[in-house]
């Protein structure tokens, strides 16, 4: 997207953005970055198709700061894989510095299961009464482990018992997970590659994005099919989910922005892009880091979706792969929202079949409005207690994010 | 290794030391390493073994919407509207961003007009909207249509689409029976909402379902069907409104018989007429007033309230109510065959002339005879005689054509400045003529210059923000323009208002591109 703006000097300013980015550039002497004259032309952008900002062939000037563009990304890319290849600086050093990380993990989860058998030894009972602290304090010393997954998964064990509910199952269900997951580690060396990897990435360790990128990669089509915020008081996670049709596969892009401010990697929901991108090593791929873009390939409409029989039956399958999986990506097609005064349904027109929505979906309403009654095709997390619904298609609809 | 789930959370409550699980060997510690490996099969297996649950009732599909979609641009600009709804709050008149809260209104009004829907996917918000904002409920239930009826069925927070009378939804025709059923058994706001759906369109079967259940109703339920009767009132209802004269409750008696009074040919108004003729009549010298000296059961029985307000004579207070209850097509005989103006031109003996003259200008009102309320308004009073002399002008106005009243105001404000202007502005038509609108920003320049806050204004501002042509915004724009301070005003003024002109212009922008947006030649 270009433009020319008027400003105080004899010569109008050239003003160029790439929205995939985003990136700006202009002629501009000003130091703040982007420019006045690149936002307005964002703004005029935003205005919509209608607006002054149409479709046409680039000025030299404009494609030559574009191609400046591309070649410097390949360019970025090559080094990174040059890099990959050749490996870090001291390969010596860093297995040094690897092997100390996974000695002192293996403590942490040792510890861990010390506590949690200890636990298990007095009883759960009065563990709502206990509160925060023990967790908090457990959280800390996994941290201290360098294993944030498992300091994560420690903090959330203090949530189940603040919901309420049916909390003693439900915290027996987080501890054994937590306890299968220690175990995991301390024994990966027993397990197949692949598990071991799943483990290793749910304990927190992580693998370097250039490192990945490096690799093969996977270029395709892919559909953003929802992108959406959850924030606690350290950190705003924004997940995007990317969809390829063409192989039916799914992929998750996390990015992160320190607490309170957005992360930076924005996708525009319901554009099929084509990307490249690799998946983190696991046993089930669903995280995947993004590569090179080229462009978006026009808009997608909704995805081919299953019943919710299958959709359950396809988290059972995944489940054996990943038993930590809280969050796997389902498209139901045909699916009737039912409100309800606790937990809302989706469900086909006919047989009893359904599965409930999570508290978690926001827009409940905007998913009945869009359905009026009649069956949708919805996108969405499930997880051991629903489906948290992130986007739905009605007939020959658009994306409509909730 | 099978063992209930039940079994294990039991253990788990109590800990392994005090209830050991029934498969588990060793000592404590041993059985609670024990009992996590059984759980963390366990939960793995219930996990992946979930059944779907079983569907409840299904909601009722809603009925289809043929109206056409939005055009792209306004359907975004909806979206902001109704995002930045909190953001822009009204109690922060100040500053020169656009006022979005102005915008809605407008927005939905024309849409509507236009005959488009509402985007399904925007609905909540809308309708979220519309629930804190009242103003903006008839039009935004017109626009979310049949699937937002739906919807407001499932919410109880959108209850308010059910009761308001709503206007685009008539069109299917209401089943006689099912109609029956919620007159008889509804709740009052339903049957108030049923009546005025019905009255609009079928007159006389609404008047018949009334009458069904009058003598049943309750005085406060009788007094509010008897005001939806108001639309469509004709010659059919009078038999049904003369026996209403007799109604038990005095207010009933009242407002039935102001609507006969409505109706010139009514007998009550015969009546009434007789009465205020044999009060006033043309001397050699001007109107002679003769008032009555009592109010009889005849008069009561057609609607007089005897009693007088506090401060009020006894005698002027039954003169008004015969004088604004008469047909005015009766008095141009009664005065030898002079047109109104004339009438209005003679002198009126005995100090009576402001009493007569305002129960005139009630019953123009009432009547909606233009040619009265014109002869009664006069040309806008000049710069040193008293404004208002004679009733509301404000009422007066409404009922004469749009360009007259317009006009009127123009030279009303050009005369007098903004200070008694405000509800004469709001009885103008929308968007504003483009004299008169240049007869407000000429007033809003001058009260400037005189060195007043435009807060004293912000009524005005409010009403320009909304009704001003957006063609007049660079006639705006070059005021806000900061002036020099004139010396004897206010400390600070010139700043607020070249902010509050920067406001206006800014929304009228605006509005001009919103409606360019929804007429769909984008700009």
């Amino acid at each position: 997207m270009w433009g020319l703006c008027s400003g105080s000097g004899s010569k109008p300013y050239q003003t160029v953005v790439d929205v995939n980015g985003p990136a700006y550039r202009c002629s501009c002497p000003s130091r703040k970055f982007p420019c006045k004259h690149a936002l307005g032309l964002l703004l005029l952008w935003a205005e919509g198709a209608a607006g002054p900002v149409g479709a046409g062939e680039l000025p030299e000037w404009a494609g030559q700061w574009v191609e400046a563009r591309r070649k410097k990304a390949e360019t970025a890319a090559e080094s990174a894989a040059v890099k990959a290849e050749s490996g870090p600086a001291d390969p010596t050093a860093a297995r040094r510095r690897a092997e100390r990380r996974a000695v002192r993990v293996e403590g942490g989860a040792a510890e861990l299961e010390q506590r949690l058998t200890d636990l298990l030894r007095g009883g759960l009972a009065g563990a709502d009464r206990a509160g925060y602290q023990q967790w908090d304090e457990i959280a800390a010393r996994m941290v201290d482990a360098q294993a944030p997954g498992l300091a994560t998964r420690v903090r959330e064990l203090g949530t189940v018992v603040a919901a309420g509910g049916d909390w003693p199952s439900r915290m027996l269900e987080e501890t054994a997970l937590l306890h299968l997951l220690a175990r995991g580690f301390l024994g990966r060396q027993g397990l197949p590659g692949p598990l071991a990897d799943t483990v290793r990435a749910r304990v927190g360790f992580t693998v370097d994005t250039a490192e990945l990128l490096a690799g093969p990669t996977i270029r395709a089509p892919w559909q953003v099919l929802a992108q959406y915020d959850s924030a606690d008081e350290r950190l705003t996670t924004r997940r995007i989910w990317l969809y390829d049709a063409g192989a039916a596969r799914f992929a998750l892009l996390l990015s992160f922005g320190a607490a309170g401010r957005a992360p930076e990697l924005a996708l525009p929901v319901g554009a099929v892009l084509d990307a490249e991108l690799a998946y983190h090593p696991a046993a089930l791929p669903l995280r995947a880091a993004l590569g090179p873009q080229h462009g978006t390939v026009g808009s997608g409409g909704a995805p081919a979706g299953g019943t919710v029989d299958a959709a359950l039956a396809s988290y059972g399958t995944a489940l054996a792969d990943d038993p930590w999986l809280d969050a796997w990506p389902v498209v139901l097609s045909g699916v009737v929202p039912i409100p309800g005064p606790t937990r809302w349904q989706l469900a086909h027109p006919d047989g009893t079949d359904a599965v409930p929505l999570t508290p978690a979906t926001t827009g409940l309403w905007r998913l009945a409005a869009v359905s009026g009654g009649h069956p949708v095709t919805v996108f969405g997390e499930l997880g051991p207690t629903g489906l948290h619904a992130l986007a739905a298609w009605p007939d020959a609809g658009e994306t409509v994010p909730l | 290794m099978s063992i209930r789930w039940d079994d294990l959370v039991g253990s788990a409550l109590l800990g392994t030391e005090r209830r050991r699980p029934a498969i588990v060997a060793g000592d404590a510690d041993e059985a609670a390493a024990g009992l996590l490996d059984a759980a963390a099969a366990g939960v793995v297996r219930r996990r992946a073994g979930v059944r779907p649950g079983v569907a409840r009732e299904r909601p009722p599909l809603a009925a289809p919407d043929t109206r056409p979609a939005l055009p792209e641009a306004a359907r975004r600009r909806l979206g902001r509207l109704l995002a930045d709804r909190t953001g822009g709050g009204s109690g922060n008149r100040r500053g020169s961003a656009p006022n979005l809260a102005e915008l809605l209104p407008q927005w939905l009004a024309e849409a509507v007009r236009l005959g488009y829907g509402a985007p399904d996917e925007l609905l909540p918000a809308l309708l979220d909207a519309a629930r804190a904002r009242t103003d903006l409920r008839a039009d935004a239930v017109a626009l979310a249509g049949p699937r937002g009826l739906w919807l407001a069925g499932l919410n109880p927070d959108w209850k308010f689409v059910l009761r308001s009378g709503h206007r685009g939804l008539t069109a299917a025709p209401e089943d006689p029976e099912a109609v029956r059923k919620l007159w008889e058994e509804g709740l009052f706001a339903e049957r108030v909402a049923l009546l005025t759906r019905l009255r609009p369109a079928d007159p006389a079967g609404a008047l018949a379902l009334l009458e069904s259940t009058w003598s049943g109703e309750r005085a406060e339920d009788r007094l509010m069907f008897l005001d939806s009767l108001r639309v469509g009132l004709s010659a059919a209802d009078e038999p049904f409104l003369e026996r209403a004269l007799t109604d038990r409750s005095r207010n009933v008696r009242s407002t039935a018989a102001e609507l006969l009074s409505a109706l010139p040919d009514s007998a009550l108004a015969g009546r009434m007429a007789d009465r205020a003729r044999s009060c006033v009549s043309l001397g050699p010298e001007g109107i002679t007033v003769e008032a009555p000296y009592e109010c009889d059961a005849a008069m009561e029985r057609d609607g007089v309230a005897p009693k007088p307000p506090n401060g009020r004579g006894e005698r002027a207070w039954w003169l008004g109510q015969l004088v604004d209850a008469a047909p005015l097509s009766a008095w141009p005989a009664r005065f030898g065959g002079r047109s109104p103006a004339e009438i209005i031109a003679l002198p009126v003996l005995d100090d009576w002339k402001p009493d007569l003259h305002a129960a005139w200008c009630r019953a123009a009102v009432r009547q909606h005879d233009t040619e009265w309320a014109r002869a009664l308004l006069g040309p806008p009073p000049a710069q040193a005689s008293p404004v208002a002399a004679v009733g509301d002008p404000a009422k007066l106005l409404s009922i004469l054509p749009e360009a007259e009243r317009a006009a009127w105001v123009a030279d009303f404000i050009a005369t007098h400045g903004l200070s008694e202007a405000f509800q004469m502005l709001g009885v103008c038509a929308v968007p504003w003529t483009e004299a008169l609108g240049r007869a407000v920003v000429d007033a809003l320049d001058i009260a400037r210059d005189a060195g007043s806050y435009p807060w004293s204004f912000s009524g005005v501002m409010g009403l320009a923000e909304r009704c001003l042509d957006p063609g007049a915004s660079e006639q705006v724009a070059v005021l806000s323009a900061a002036a020099e301070e004139s010396p004897d005003g206010s400390p600070g003024a010139g700043a607020y208002w070249s902010e509050a002109f920067q406001r206006l212009t800014g929304t009228l922008r605006l509005r001009a591109v919103m409606l360019a947006e929804l007429r769909g030649s984008g700009t």
